[in-house]
């Protein structure tokens, strides 16, 4: 499987990252050799493997649901790139 | 002093031979004096100070534990509160860190002293530790070879002895290879021993962080502090913690070595093959006894990998958007663009070609070839270690195909890259600890490391295998030239 300047376009766009024509063209390149190694996965017949997502089989651990944190809004803020009246400030979302 | 082990260093400040300030006064002038290396990314001697003369008021009460007082060096992935933390990244460039990761608190409440946060591959994708914001780290023992990665800045600064110790963290080798690559004993832990809890998450079911030692039972200290339960972290594993430091000098009599004949086939370097079968020599001469396993399918480790790793790493990053904290793109036209000049901005190449690795390989119509492939033979990986561990109690092999690389060589080829982690990735998908430890050099005198795998939450057994071959060899001693 090899991608071209389009499907690397495409993705990086699911992914949140603009990129130039010149990037797109060098992205298209290594990500088809980075594809080509994975496909030797293809080799392997795993018919009927359940997959492994974990290596704790067992699964997650619940707990009960109670208030753990405290609020420490104003330490947390105070390393953001823009807050207002204890809200972030982002662009414009809806008009 | 500095060429002393944390053991040595806990001995000499119980006795008070030595101050914690002394001691964090002569490493904080050894990172300065041999900063060409580039293993820091960030110091605050002040705070390391306040550290050190606060262990020194324990240690006078006599309210110590073996650590107390000992400088480390921590890794630039784990959040030390009020510490610059950059996980080796722009997009974390301005980041300081509103609370500690539990292992960070942990060597706090032990009362050791932080020295710094070491350089790394930048948010621990490489193998070489150029992926770094912050810059390539030289070797000590060649200024034109690699140290390893993504751990390279503690690797180094361990070596060069600009810290008696320092953490890493190991998602597919980030321990072991640089351990092996600068002459460390250098321990991944089992999936689930040590908290992840504020350790800059890259791939999440296969990151554990663990100590970079110059010694076994060093490694056996540090991961005294380190292991254990963590309500923070759900991944964590309610398993009691033995004491690592008592088992040791047991006997190793009767030991049975299994050798996976995958190991030792083709793209193994001579020298490496030579020194680990050296290696192995030395073991029987302790009364182990060495046994034939086979991993059918290590060989799929690195593809498998190289789909379970971004695709979780592409999850992860997505936290990264400039809205909350870290680096924000200066001019944007809309919370889109915000997003995705900041993240172009802020993410190097190797990271956004495994964001968009990652991306495909979960994306609709893909899914299935790629990610669920991938965790099927990840289950065959996992399976091919269990089978092989019903012969014998430990694995060993090389740690690395060959030794450390020159920096430049491979970082145009991310492919080239990635194989030299062949042998570490499967312990990682496995979930298994794994360890390497000095076994030698090759003729242009760059270290060697053999790797040691073990069975689920056998790291005593791994540290008291690892310690028994340093009782008998000094390759573990050996100091890069010019550090004195």
């Amino acid at each position: 499987m090899s991608l071209d300047r389009e499907q690397v376009r495409k993705i990086a766009h699911l992914a949140r990252l603009q990129i130039t024509d010149s990037e797109a063209a060098a992205y298209a390149e290594s990500l088809s050799r980075i594809l080509s190694l994975i496909e030797q996965m293809n080799a392997v017949d795993t018919n009927g493997v359940a997959p492994m997502a974990h290596p704790n089989d067992a699964g997650l651990r619940l707990r009960a649901d109670a208030v753990t944190e405290t609020n420490q809004r104003e330490k947390f803020q105070a390393i953001a790139p823009a807050v207002q009246a204890g809200l972030y400030l982002v662009p414009k979302v809806i008009e | 002093m500095f060429d002393k082990t944390v053991a040595e260093l806990s001995a000499a400040l119980r006795r008070r031979q030595v101050s914690s300030v002394e001691l964090t006064q002569l490493f904080l002038a050894r990172i300065n004096k041999y900063k060409n290396l580039n293993a820091f990314i960030t110091l605050d001697p002040e705070r390391s100070l306040a550290q050190a003369k606060a262990a020194d008021a324990r240690l006078a009460q006599g309210e110590s534990t073996v650590i107390t007082g000992v400088p480390l060096a921590q890794k630039d992935i784990f959040c030390a509160d009020g510490w610059l933390t950059t996980c080796g990244s722009k997009i974390l460039s301005n980041f300081v860190a509103p609370y500690d990761a539990t292992l960070i608190e942990k060597f706090n409440k032990a009362g050791a002293v932080c020295l710094g946060k070491t350089n790394m591959d930048e948010f621990a994708m490489g193998s070489s530790n150029e992926t770094s914001y912050y810059g390539a780290v030289k070797s000590p023992w060649n200024t034109e070879v690699v140290p390893g990665g993504s751990s390279g800045g503690s690797a180094a600064a361990v070596a060069a002895r600009l810290a008696p110790a320092a953490t890493g963290t190991d998602t597919g080798g980030s321990i072991r290879q640089p351990a092996a690559l600068s002459n460390l004993t250098g321990l991944k832990p089992s999936y689930g021993r040590v908290s992840r809890y504020g350790m800059i998450a890259f791939a999440s079911s296969l990151d554990q962080g663990g100590p970079m030692t110059r010694s076994a039972e060093d490694a056996a200290l540090l991961l005294n502090v380190m292991a254990g339960f963590d309500v923070r972290d759900s991944t964590s594993v309610n398993e009691a913690v033995p004491d690592y430091t008592q088992t040791l000098n047991k006997d190793i009599k009767g030991l049975r070595i299994g050798l996976p004949q995958e190991y030792f086939s083709k793209g193994l370097s001579p020298d490496v093959a030579k020194a680990v079968e050296a290696a192995i020599a030395e073991y029987k001469k302790l009364g182990a006894q060495v046994v034939e396993v086979s991993l059918p399918n290590s060989q799929l480790a690195i593809p498998c990998y190289y789909v379970l790793a971004p695709a979780e790493a592409s999850s992860n990053l997505s936290r990264f958007d400039g809205a909350r904290y870290g680096y924000r793109a200066k001019d944007y036209t809309d919370l889109l663009d915000m997003y995705c000049k900041t993240r172009a901005e802020g993410f190097g190449a190797e990271v956004k070609r495994r964001i968009m690795i990652g991306t495909y390989a979960l994306s609709a119509g893909y899914y299935d070839a790629y990610y669920l492939k991938a965790q099927q033979l990840r289950r065959l990986i996992a399976e091919d270690f269990k089978k092989a561990f019903e012969s014998c109690d430990v694995i060993m092999g090389p740690t690395t195909p060959s030794t450390a690389f020159k920096i430049g060589e491979k970082s145009d080829d991310p492919v080239a890259m990635y194989l030299s982690d062949i042998y570490t990735i499967s312990v990682n998908l496995a979930g298994l600890p794994g360890m390497s430890i000095p076994a030698g050099f090759d003729p242009k005198g760059l270290p060697i490391g053999l790797q040691l795998i073990g069975q689920y939450f056998d790291e005593a057994r791994l540290l008291n295998v690892a310690h028994r071959y340093q009782q008998v060899t000094d390759w573990h001693k050996q100091m890069p030239k010019g550090f004195n």
